[in-house]
């Protein structure tokens, strides 16, 4: 598995005019990589499972155990898969060069999301899993004597 | 939604702090757009923060309270049964609120106490229905209704609309969502999309329309922030969009310090202007630019709306 550099590098390198079926196929398998980052970080094994026919899906799935706020990038996976799936299964389908372009744009956000994520483990706390930033300060005398 | 519900004509408005500050242009242009369509906001009396990110980082708890309190106000001193917020932080934090009322016996004993404290009745779950400007357009107005008011169509306006987080995360606080036709998504948010379409304005495919932008920490971590904003404005302009559209303060102003902050950290600027809703909607409902307070935004789209004939 690649680190999140060469991930990064691999991204940038990808052609949007070349040959969309593999710069989607491309751009799933870096999208799972960037996952397996996350979970190898986190000290898990990856998942080989699918989910709704991704393994992206499935990897998402099992980084949000016990960090509801890696939901953050929930939808950036959903929308990875969905730029997958009109790539490679709608045939003549129109400005292919822009939805490849789009695609790539989806995998860095999840690329940024992550690499953030694992510098700054608080992003997406408070917003996507409603939690505190630091829960671990939860003790709060100001509750415990109201 | 056709129809126009009678339930959402006059309801408890709850700015929040940020409508006051940075989102000032969101507060001007949602009294206009309400006012245009003659509907009737109500101010929450001696309103409080909602805990915001301050509070809740410390206490969850005292957030609940917070955000009960102004919900308790609303239904027992103002005997009003609807509250909207049109910040997405202010909204998030009164359904989570209303959420742990609900399920959480901690934050009822906790606000019972601090409320008798206080001096005011606890709140309880289910006194008022919390609601996001959105469904308030949306519910009492519907996209008949405002095709029906439209004066000046935003037609030849292209829009990617931005959600950002918290108006649909975390899931289980919005209970009303994703219950099937007519009812929001959380996954892929399209109410401000219908509004602005009834408005006449072409909404682009823009899939990081509920994307992280870093938010919270944009201060704190500046570079990770702008660096999301950055591919989030790129994806829009990929997208064919002018505009981008928001539905929070806290989502619009980073947008617009990120734009500047991604051209002098990172050389790019992406030409692309960022507008609330409720001030394309205003202008679309034939209020001028500066009624629904476009010059306070810190982006410039004075020239870009007189082109379109909006200003």
């Amino acid at each position: 598995m690649r680190s999140l550099a060469d991930i990064e590098r691999a991204i940038d390198a990808i052609d949007p005019a070349g040959d969309a079926t593999a710069a989607a196929r491309d751009l799933l398998t870096l999208g799972e990589e960037v996952l397996g980052n996350w979970l190898h970080a986190r000290d898990m094994v990856p998942t080989d499972e699918t989910r709704e026919g991704f393994r992206l899906l499935a990897l998402h799935r099992q980084g949000t155990k016990g960090d509801p706020s890696f939901n953050a990038c929930r939808e950036t996976c959903r929308e990875l898969a969905y730029y997958y799936n009109l790539l490679t299964m709608q045939r003549g389908l129109s400005a292919t060069t822009d939805r490849v372009a789009m695609m790539k744009m989806i995998c860095s956000h999840l690329h940024l999301f992550v690499g953030g994520k694992m510098q700054v483990a608080a992003l997406g706390d408070f917003c996507c899993s409603s939690r505190p930033l630091r829960q671990a300060d939860m003790d709060n005398p100001m509750t415990k004597e109201a | 939604m056709t129809t126009e519900n009678t339930k959402y004509k006059k309801v408890a408005y709850y700015p929040g702090c940020a409508l006051e500050g940075t989102g000032h242009a969101y507060n001007r242009s949602t009294k206009a757009v309400g006012k245009a369509l003659g509907l009737d906001l109500v101010e929450v009396k001696n309103w409080n923060c909602c805990g915001a990110m301050e509070v809740k980082n410390i206490d969850p708890k005292i957030q609940t309270y917070l955000s009960s309190r102004v919900m308790s106000v609303a239904a027992n001193e103002m005997n009003m049964d609807v509250v909207m917020a049109p910040c997405n932080g202010c909204y998030h934090n009164l359904k989570k609120a209303e959420y742990d009322m609900a399920n959480d016996r901690e934050s009822v004993e906790v606000v019972d106490r601090l409320s008798k404290k206080a001096g005011h009745k606890t709140y309880e779950s289910g006194q008022v229905e919390t609601i996001h400007a959105l469904d308030w357009i949306k519910e009492a107005i519907g996209e008949d209704g405002l095709k029906e008011r439209v004066k000046n169509s935003l037609a030849g306006i292209k829009v990617a609309n931005y959600y950002g987080c918290m108006y649909t995360r975390p899931r289980h606080i919005f209970p009303e969502k994703d219950q099937g036709p007519g009812s929001e998504s959380t996954s892929s948010p399209h109410f401000m999309d219908d509004l602005l379409a009834a408005a006449g304005a072409e909404n682009v495919e823009f899939p990081l329309k509920t994307a992280c932008c870093g938010g919270a920490h944009t201060l704190s971590d500046s570079d990770t922030s702008t660096k999301l904003v950055l591919n989030i404005l790129r994806a829009a302009k990929l997208a064919g969009a002018d505009v981008i559209a928001t539905e929070c303060p806290t989502c619009h102003s980073g947008l617009e310090m990120h734009q500047i902050r991604a051209e002098k950290k990172f050389g790019e600027k992406i030409d692309i202007k960022i507008l609330y809703f409720t001030q394309l909607l205003g202008m679309a409902l034939g209020l001028k630019a500066l009624k629904v307070g476009v010059h306070e935004n810190i982006s410039d789209s004075i020239r870009y709306l007189k082109e379109k004939g909006f200003a």
